[in-house]
């Protein structure tokens, strides 16, 4: 790739531009899939667009940490993510990470000290499960892009490309202090399409807020909503049985895509090293299994939405039959049931504390089930899939933190904020990055007002890469989307009156 | 039939007669009633009744003695604006009977009739503090499918017994929809919802004050059945509550307007822009029902919803009522829901208020419940710590006298799996 800015690639940028205006005549796809592909492409002219492997990041994060200083957190309890808790704490955020944690800290010359004694500290909180920007507020048609549902395999769609920025809910969550967001989309279809890993910092694009390096997601869901939405439609799949089979089919293919790109790289390097006097045809890219097939090499993380255990384990049976990793089971209302085989097969599991009952696949959803899992060893993360929910995360927490103790589960607190923090940040892929507060790691951090598993901890302020995104007291630090400005209501809803 | 109802009735009495005299000692009282908090004292519970509350009640030989330790002991929490008690699965229509109106029943529909003492849910509910259920029936359908009815029924009140004699009073409210899905059932507009309200209630005053015509056939033809025309009498003459689901600020204020006008007895439920018109409410007298978690621009009519909303009602002097969820799966959520709105300015003696003592008095059985005073029904909680946080959990529970066990098809579940036998399938195990 000499030029990778080819033709095709600006051709594909002004289309994008004249995306502002009504009608829009090509997409990038539709541009891509023009173009003819072999012969170019063994010219060395490839288009990026053409070759899934030159073409891994088409929509590039622009997010840039915002301004930040040296800043000390003095005096609080720190719950570190990382399973211990400091009294008297002090947290130093550095250049934008975390720079030092622990007890009687110095704090470095020219640092913004925060008294922040009686108050507690931790890692971002972390929902690994959101539909922000896709089911945007107000709940309005037009704001409804989480599911394509017009085909049950839909691999190919990115919910970056529904994200509305302006959703106010990304400002609620931080208030809530969020600070790193899986967006998914919706439940309706086997494959639903990518997810994308967000920080929760207000962007005027969702490229802006794109959490750099992070891998993507793709969803899968089983059980009732494929089949429900599909069966009512009276196609395939209409029972747990249809769905199986639209799991399996799909994987068939993707190793088959897989395999020939593999062919054709392995045959073009032979052919670049000067054997053969024909360049390989270079197979057509087809974006739906694009996605199938960096699962299968381990670049994209399943997300799947699975409410039974039994469905869970005839997952797991289709990773091994195929040859991937499922890195974490969503809603998971009965995981507790399976909590062995979650364990044996390393795949972590995102609940609810309270939500239960709403449907078949969730009447056996128990408030035990997080401490269940934590106990079994299986890596537990408390998600919200809801616009409200995530800003009481811990809170929710808390609830299946109880419900533990109740059934005579010890956990301490200082183990139960990883369900929140380390292990949603495991589960998405980015614990290298944040999710606890370990020097080097991005300084995405959370100043509480009180224990955050209290219903009456607020946030006072919230930290992303060192910078202060959210604080309570400071309403030049409120954030307000676009469609907030100038109503009739406070400007700053959380401010008091 | 009248056989069959005393029969029912003398059976109800020797039931609680026979319950046991429990003595609640060494307890943290709230009474939420004029003893106000009491610091350490006793509440003596006979024949399903709180027979004595204070600081040194003498404790009758054979009772039974709950010590609480010291913790704190409060009336049963009261899950307002719910389907507890009268639906098992949402996704599922065949297991919910919280949805009946119809074209010929609408404001007579009668949700009690449908009420399922052994649901499954009420064990789930009741561990998690909550004793009564306040039942809100529900328009049939999702969104549009709703229908073009303005009524969903009568609201019925049940104690969490799980007894066949759980339900303790129906028609206690009738439910009106005034939001922006009604507007868009009924014509359009939210003042179309508002219109066709006064028609039908004007209709029923012209029913009322010629039932011969009604009967003879000589009266202009009524767009409701004489079912519905019976059941807003009650409304018309004050007696009985309308309860009215409202968002917008505007619309709250000509919900109050419409209400003083036809000296209607209102309850405004929802009213997330409530905190606009706090003084307007407050001078109105109509308590409301609030979700204090609602602090997003869900739709156009609640673009200011805020989560200090049920602390700046209760400021400006409006009763609040504090409602969990409406899926009764949820109902036990409502405690927490008390505590967002004391972390957000609702004094804490409010909050508890807002789940006990407020609902009774809003849904009228305030003589039977909701304080800790002698003579009312012994529902009684005590808790390990506050009642409002998460980390709190209910130690005892008591409804009509009784003791309750801590336990529920989820604890069962929860044995059942918390370890498993190699060599023995789950399913032996219960």
């Amino acid at each position: 790739m000499k030029n990778p800015l080819s033709a095709a690639g600006l051709a594909a940028a002004l289309a994008l531009l004249s995306a502002c205006a009504a009608a829009p005549s090509q997409s990038m796809a539709d541009q891509s899939s023009s173009a003819p592909a072999g012969k170019e492409s063994a010219e060395g002219k490839s288009y990026p667009g053409l070759d899934p492997s030159n073409d891994t990041d088409p929509f590039p994060s622009t997010y840039h940490a915002l301004p930040s200083t040296t800043v000390a957190l003095v005096g609080a309890t720190v719950f570190t993510g990382t399973g211990s808790r400091i009294d008297n704490g002090t947290v130093i955020l550095e250049n934008g990470k975390i720079a030092a944690v622990g007890a009687n800290l110095p704090v470095p010359a020219g640092a913004k000290v925060v008294d922040a004694r009686g108050k507690y500290v931790t890692p971002g909180i972390i929902d690994a499960h959101s539909h922000l920007g896709v089911y945007a507020t107000p709940e309005v048609w037009a704001n409804s892009d989480g599911n394509e549902a017009t085909d049950p395999n839909t691999a190919q769609v990115w919910a970056e490309h529904s994200v509305w920025p302006q959703d106010p809910g990304f400002n609620r969550a931080r208030e809530g202090g969020i600070t790193t967001l899986e967006i998914l989309p919706g439940s309706a279809n086997l494959f639903g399409g990518r997810a994308v890993i967000l920080k929760n910092v207000p962007g005027r694009t969702a490229q802006d807020m794109k959490f750099p390096g992070a891998p993507y997601g793709l969803k899968m869901a089983c059980g009732e909503n494929p089949k429900r939405v599909y069966g009512t439609k009276n196609r395939a799949p209409s029972t747990r049985m249809g769905n199986i089979f639209g799991y399996r089919k799909a994987w068939i293919e993707a190793q088959d895509y897989r395999r020939k790109w593999d062919e054709y790289h392995k045959k073009m390097a032979e052919f670049k090293g000067g054997h053969g006097d024909k360049a390989p045809e270079a197979p057509k890219r087809d974006l739906q299994l694009d996605t199938l097939a960096g699962v299968l090499d381990g670049s994209i993380l399943v997300q799947n939405h699975c409410y039974r255990g039994d469905e869970m384990a005839q997952m797991i049976a289709i990773s091994h039959e195929f040859g991937f990793h499922i890195s974490m089971f969503h809603h998971g209302s009965e995981a507790y049931k399976v909590a062995d085989i979650l364990k044996k097969e390393d795949i972590c599991v995102a609940t609810w504390g309270e939500w239960w009952g709403f449907k078949m696949e969730a009447f056996d959803g128990i408030e035990e089930n997080a401490a269940l899992l934590s106990k079994a060893g299986v890596c537990t993360v408390i998600h919200s899939d809801d616009a409200i929910l995530t800003q009481h995360l811990p809170q929710e927490a808390a609830i299946a933190l109880a419900a533990g103790r109740r059934a005579g589960i010890e956990i301490d607190e200082a183990e139960a904020i990883k369900w929140v923090t380390a292990n949603p940040a495991k589960s998405i892929g980015v614990l290298d990055k944040t999710g606890t507060l370990e020097p080097g790691k991005m300084a995405d951090v959370v100043l509480w007002s009180a224990d955050p598993f209290s219903v009456y901890a607020l946030t006072e302020q919230v930290y992303v890469d060192g910078a202060v995104v959210y604080d309570r007291h400071d309403p030049s630090r409120q954030p307000l989307s676009d469609f907030e400005l100038g109503q009739a209501g406070p400007a700053h809803p959380g401010a008091q009156p | 039939m009248r056989t069959s109802l005393l029969a029912l009735a003398a059976f109800a009495l020797t039931a609680a007669a026979q319950a046991e005299t429990i003595a609640i000692t060494h307890a943290k009282i709230e009474t939420l009633g004029s003893a106000g908090e009491i610091a350490n004292g006793t509440i003596l519970v006979k024949d399903g009744r709180i027979a004595a509350v204070g600081a040194s009640v003498a404790v009758p030989s054979g009772a039974k003695i709950i010590d609480a330790g010291g913790h704190l002991v409060t009336p049963g929490v009261v899950a307002s604006d719910t389907n507890l008690g009268a639906g098992e699965v949402e996704g599922e229509a065949s297991s919910d009977d919280f949805a009946g109106a119809s074209d010929q029943i609408s404001a007579a529909f009668d949700v009690s009739l449908g009420v399922n003492p052994a649901s499954m849910l009420i064990p789930v509910a009741r561990m998690g503090g909550v004793t009564r259920s306040v039942i809100v029936p529900e328009l049939a359908g999702r969104g549009d499918k709703k229908g073009e009815k303005l009524f969903a029924g009568q609201v019925a009140v049940i104690d969490l017994s799980g007894s066949p004699h759980s339900i303790t009073r129906s028609h206690v409210a009738l439910v009106a929809d005034a939001s922006s899905g009604a507007a868009a059932r009924l014509g359009g507009s939210h003042g179309s919802v508002l219109q066709r309200l006064e028609a039908d209630l004007d209709e029923a005053a012209s029913y009322a004050a010629n039932k011969g015509g009604y009967e003879h056939g000589t009266h202009r033809p009524f767009t409701q059945s004489k079912e519905d025309l019976e059941a807003l009498q009650p409304i018309l003459q004050g007696k009985e509550p309308l309860l009215i689901e409202v968002h917008r600020a505007a619309d709250i204020r000509r919900v109050i307007d419409l209400g003083k006008r036809l000296k209607l007895k209102l309850i405004l439920n929802g009213v997330e822009e409530g905190w606009m018109v706090a003084a307007d409410i407050a001078a109105s007298g109509y308590p409301v029902l609030v979700d204090p978690q609602t602090d997003l621009p869900n739709e156009f009519e609640s673009l200011n919803s805020r989560m200090e909303n049920a602390g700046l009602l209760a400021a400006a002097g409006v009763k609040i009522v504090v409602t969990p969820p409406y899926v009764g799966h949820y109902a036990r959520q409502v405690r927490y829901n008390a505590g967002y709105a004391v972390a957000h300015g609702l004094p804490w003696a409010d909050g508890i208020a807002a789940i006990t003592k407020n609902p009774a008095e809003v849904f009228g059985f305030a003589e039977k419940e909701g304080r800790i005073e002698p003579g009312l029904d012994a529902d009684l909680v005590v808790w390990s710590g506050d009642p409002l946080e998460m980390l709190t959990v209910p130690l005892h529970v008591l409804v009509k006298g009784e003791e309750q066990p801590m336990t529920s098809r989820a604890q069962e579940l929860a044995r059942r799996y918390g370890t498993l036998d190699p060599n023995q399938p789950p399913a032996y195990r219960h």
